[in-house]
C-alpha cells in the first residue's frame, strides 16, 4: 500500500499516465478545492480592483478589507430559500445549474499546472478542454428555457448564438498554435496539453514569439474569443444587466445562482489556462532564453516565495494604516494574522524540496493570474456589444483572421 | 392604466407557420435600465423591436394639480421634485414665471448667482446623464467618475443653500441667500478641477470603437421629426436645429454671456452624447465669465408679502438640462394659481421613443431611452 503511494512521488509523470487511481483521485480534490478558493478568491479580487478602477473602495466592512465578504456571500447563498418559478420545467431547471458547472470543472482534468502536475495527460487534450467547455452552452440554453420566461430565454438565445460562433474562431486559433508544435525533426505535432508547453521548451520559444507577429495574432484571436466564450464583459450580452436584467440565469437564486457563479468563474479560469499553455509557455518561468543559466534559475526560483512575501508587507502596511480604535482591534489583529499566514507561506515556499516542486505551479497560476487581471479591466474599461456588432466582430474580422493566420503559419512552416 | 391592453397586442394578425413568433415583452417598471418607473412595452421579432409603447404614470404625483390649492410661494418647492436631478432649473423656471405674472424683475445680482446656479445645475445633470447612459451601454467606470464630480456640485449647493437635490435655491423676485464667503472663489476652484475631468470621460468614451458602434447611427431622428414632435434640448440641437432659449429668449442674464451653442447634424446618439459633453464645456465658459462680473447689490426685489398677480395668463419657459421647460400659469388675481400647466422637456421627448427605436435592436432601446435623457418625475410630474 505505502509502494502504491510513493511509487508515484518517484515518477515523473501526470497520476492518468502512471495509471495511479489514488494519487488522481488526490489532485481531482485538490483541483477542485483549489478551484474553488480561487474563485473566491477571485470573487474578492474582482469587487476590490473593480473597486479601485473606479475610485471606490469595494467591499470594506465583512472582515479587514473585507477579506470575508466572499465567505459571507457563500453563506447567504447557501441559506437562502430555494426559488423556482411555477411554471419553470423542474427537472431541466434542476440539471441546468449542473451540467454548467460540471462541464466547467471536468475541463481541468487536463490542465497542466506543471510536467507532472496534472490529473492525467490526454493526448487530444486541446480538444477535450474545448469539447467539454463548450458543452456548458447546453446548460445555459436549458437554464434559459425551463425558467418559461422572457428575459431568461434571450439570454439563452444571445449565449448559445455567441458561444457557438465564436468556438470557431477560437478553434482556429488554437490549430495555428498546434501546427507549431509539429515544427521539430520528426514532424509531427502534439494535442496533449503537456505535449504543446515541451514543445515551446523544446524549440525555446513562446509560441506567442514565434513567427512574429503570427503568434501574436493568433494569441490576440485567442484572448479575443475566450472572453466572449465565457461571456464576460464587453461580450456580456446574455447577462446584460442594463438590457436582460440577469439573462439566463434571471430566474436562478440562491444556491443555484451561486452554481452559475461559480461555473462562470472556473471557466474564465479554464480558458485562461488554455491560452497560457498554449501560447505563454505554460509552467515555464518568464525569460528562459535572455537569462538563462544556473544562477538565473536559481534567482527566478525565489521569485514565489518573495512575491508572497511582498503580498505580506503590504498587508503589514494596511494593518499599520488601520484606525487606531478600538471598534477596529479584531479586525487590525485578523489583518495581521492575514498578513502572518501569507509571510509564512512565503516563508515556506524558500524551502529547497517545496521551491522546486512549487515553480511550476507557481508560474502557471501566475500567469492564469494576469489572465484574470486582464478580465477585470476589460470589464472596468468598456462599453457592452451589440448583439448584430458582436456576430460581425466573430464572424467577419475574428474568422478571416483566424483563417489568415492559420494559412500563414503554415506556410511559414514550411519555408522557415 | 395597466390592465388595459396594449395597441400592440391588438395588432397581432392571423400566423401561418412561416412567421416567427412575435415576442411581447414587458420592460419595466422595474427594469434596471429604464431610468425609474418607465415601463416599455415591446413587441419583438427575435431582437428587433417592431414596436413599442410607453406607459406612464407610475411617478405621477399630480403637481399640477397641488399648485392650485397653494400659494404662489408655497408652491415653489414641489416644482423641485418634478426633475430632481436639475431641480435648479426648474425653480428658475417658475420663479421668472410668476415674476412675469407679477410684472416684478430679479435684480441684476440675483440674476447672476441664478446663472451660475442654474449653469452648475446644467453640469450635474450632464453628468448623472452621462454616468448613467454610459452604464445602460455597458461602461460601468464613467458613472463612478461622474458621480465623484457631482458631488463637488453639490457640494456648493449645500453651502449656498442647505440642500443637495431638491435646492429651493430661488425665491419669486431673486434669491433669498447672498452668496457665502468664499463663494466665487470655490466655484472658480471648481472650474479648474473639473474641465480636466470632462476630458477624462471623453477619454474613456468619445473615441471608443465599441462605443462609437453602439452609439453612431443608433435611434437617429431629423430635425423635421424633431420638431413635428416638440422634442427641444439637446436632442433637437443634435439633430442640426440651432435652437437654445438662452439665446434665442433670453432670461436670466443669459444675454450678457458669451457662449456657443453646439450643435451636431445626424441626430442620432453619439452626436447627442458630443452636443451633450461640449455644452458641459460651455456651462464652464458661462459661469467662468458669471463669477467674474457678478455685480454688487440687492438680491430680493420688491415683491408684496402676499402675491396677488393681476387676472391674466402667462408662458415661460427657459432651457432646461433636457430640453424646454415651460410654466403656463393662469392668475384670477387670488392668491393662488387658477391653474399651473407644466411642460416638462422629458415628457415630450419621450414621444419621440417609439419612432427612434422601430427596426432597431432591443440593446439599442436602452441607449435610446438613456440619450433621450429622461427623468421619470418629470415625465409623470
Amino acid at each position: 500500500m505505502l509502494d502504491y503511494i510513493t511509487s508515484y512521488l518517484k515518477s515523473d509523470t501526470t497520476p492518468g499516465q502512471a495509471g495511479n487511481l489514488l494519487w488522481a483521485f488526490i489532485y481531482i480534490v485538490l483541483i477542485f478545492l483549489g478551484l474553488s478558493v480561487a474563485v473566491i478568491a477571485m470573487n474578492w479580487l474582482e469587487r476590490k480592483i473593480l473597486a479601485h478602477m473606479q475610485v471606490r473602495l469595494g467591499p470594506m466592512r465583512v472582515g479587514p478589507h473585507g477579506l470575508l465578504q466572499p465567505i459571507a456571500d457563500a453563506l447567504k447563498l447557501l441559506i437562502k430559500e430555494d426559488i423556482m418559478p411555477a411554471e419553470a420545467d423542474p427537472f431541466v431547471f434542476w440539471m441546468a445549474p449542473l451540467i454548467v458547472v460540471i462541464t466547467a470543472f471536468t475541463v481541468f482534468i487536463v490542465v497542466p499546472f506543471g510536467p507532472a502536475h496534472a490529473v492525467t495527460d490526454m493526448n487530444i487534450g486541446v480538444l477535450f478542454m474545448l469539447g467539454v467547455s463548450s458543452l456548458s452552452v447546453l446548460g445555459v440554453v436549458m437554464a434559459g428555457w425551463a425558467s418559461n420566461s422572457h428575459y431568461p430565454l434571450m439570454g439563452a438565445l444571445r449565449s448559445s448564438a455567441q458561444m457557438v460562433s465564436y468556438e470557431i474562431a477560437m478553434g482556429l486559433a488554437v490549430i495555428s498554435a498546434v501546427l507549431m508544435t509539429s515544427l521539430n525533426r520528426e514532424g509531427v505535432g502534439t494535442l496533449s496539453m503537456i505535449g504543446i508547453v515541451q514543445a515551446q521548451q523544446a524549440q525555446h520559444v513562446w509560441f506567442i514569439f514565434k513567427f512574429f507577429p503570427l503568434g501574436l495574432i493568433a494569441f490576440f484571436i485567442f484572448a479575443v474569443a475566450m472572453v466572449a466564450e465565457t461571456n464576460r464583459a464587453p461580450f456580456d450580452l446574455p447577462e446584460a444587466e442594463s438590457e436582460l436584467t440577469a439573462g439566463f440565469h434571471t430566474e436562478y437564486s440562491g444556491f443555484r445562482w451561486s452554481l452559475f457563479f461559480l461555473a462562470e468563474y472556473s471557466a474564465m479560469i479554464a480558458v485562461s489556462s488554455i491560452a497560457v499553455t498554449l501560447w505563454l509557455g505554460g509552467w515555464m518561468r518568464p525569460f528562459p532564453n535572455a537569462l538563462s543559466g544556473e544562477t538565473w534559475d536559481r534567482v527566478f526560483s525565489l521569485i514565489p516565495g518573495l512575491s508572497f512575501l511582498f503580498l505580506a508587507a503590504m498587508t503589514f502596511y494596511s494593518t499599520a494604516r488601520m484606525p487606531k480604535h478600538s471598534y477596529f482591534r479584531v479586525q487590525t489583529i485578523g489583518l495581521a494574522g492575514f498578513g502572518v499566514v501569507l509571510a509564512l507561506i512565503g516563508l515556506v515556499l524558500f524551502l529547497p524540496p517545496v521551491r522546486d516542486r512549487i515553480q511550476d505551479i507557481f508560474w502557471f497560476s501566475a500567469k492564469v493570474a494576469t489572465s484574470m487581471y486582464m478580465y477585470i479591466w476589460y470589464r472596468g474599461t468598456f462599453p457592452r456589444y451589440r448583439f448584430d456588432q458582436l456576430m460581425t466582430v466573430g464572424w467577419k474580422v475574428l474568422l478571416p483572421m483566424g483563417i489568415g493566420v492559420l494559412i500563414l503559419t503554415a506556410i511559414a512552416g514550411v519555408l522557415l | 392604466m395597466t390592465d388595459r391592453t396594449s395597441h400592440l397586442e391588438l395588432e397581432q394578425h392571423e400566423k401561418t407557420f412561416l412567421d416567427s413568433n412575435e415576442l411581447i415583452i414587458n420592460m419595466g417598471p422595474q427594469h434596471p435600465a429604464t431610468h425609474g418607473v418607465l415601463r416599455v412595452i415591446l413587441k419583438l421579432d427575435g431582437e428587433k423591436v417592431l414596436g413599442t409603447e410607453c406607459v406612464i404614470g407610475y411617478l405621477h404625483r399630480g403637481v399640477e394639480k397641488i399648485a392650485e390649492h397653494r400659494t404662489y410661494t408655497m408652491f415653489n418647492p414641489y416644482v423641485d421634485r418634478m426633475d430632481y436631478v436639475a431641480a435648479v432649473s426648474n425653480g428658475l423656471g417658475y420663479c421668472e414665471a410668476v415674476e412675469k405674472l407679477l410684472s416684478a424683475e430679479a435684480p441684476p445680482r440675483a440674476k447672476y448667482i441664478r446663472v451660475i446656479l442654474t449653469e452648475l445645475n446644467r453640469l450635474a445633470s450632464h453628468m448623472l446623464w452621462l454616468g448613467t447612459h454610459a452604464l445602460d451601454i455597458g461602461a460601468i467606470t464613467p458613472l463612478f467618475y461622474t458621480f465623484r464630480d457631482r458631488e463637488e456640485i453639490l457640494k456648493i449647493f449645500e453651502k449656498y443653500c442647505g440642500a443637495r437635490l431638491t435646492t429651493h435655491a430661488f425665491r419669486i423676485g431673486g434669491c433669498v441667500y447672498e452668496t457665502y464667503e468664499g463663494f466665487e472663489r470655490e466655484v472658480k476652484k471648481f472650474l479648474d478641477f473639473v474641465a480636466p475631468k470632462i476630458d477624462e470621460y471623453e477619454e474613456l468614451l468619445t473615441t471608443n470603437r465599441i462605443w462609437v458602434e453602439r452609439t453612431k447611427g443608433v435611434g437617429k431622428i431629423s430635425a423635421k421629426e424633431c420638431i413635428a414632435l416638440g422634442v427641444t434640448g439637446p436632442v433637437l440641437r443634435a439633430s442640426g436645429v440651432k435652437w437654445d432659449l438662452r439665446k434665442a429668449q433670453p432670461y436670466a442674464a443669459y444675454a450678457d454671456f458669451d457662449f456657443e451653442i453646439p450643435i451636431g447634424q445626424n441626430g442620432d446618439t453619439y452626436d447627442r452624447y458630443i452636443v451633450r459633453m461640449q455644452e458641459m464645456r460651455q456651462s464652464l465658459r458661462i459661469i467662468e465669465q458669471a463669477v467674474g462680473k457678478i455685480p454688487d447689490g440687492p438680491i430680493m426685489a420688491k415683491v408684496p408679502k402676499v402675491m396677488k398677480p393681476p387676472v391674466g395668463e402667462i408662458y415661460h419657459s427657459i432651457e432646461a438640462p433636457k430640453g424646454e421647460l415651460g410654466y403656463f400659469i393662469v392668475s384670477d388675481g387670488s392668491t393662488q394659481p387658477y391653474r399651473v400647466r407644466v411642460r416638462p422637456p422629458s415628457f415630450v421627448n419621450l414621444q419621440a421613443l417609439d419612432m427612434m427605436v422601430r427596426g432597431q435592436l432591443v440593446a439599442d432601446v436602452i441607449a435610446v431611452i438613456g440619450t433621450l435623457d429622461i427623468v421619470l418625475g418629470e415625465v409623470d410630474c
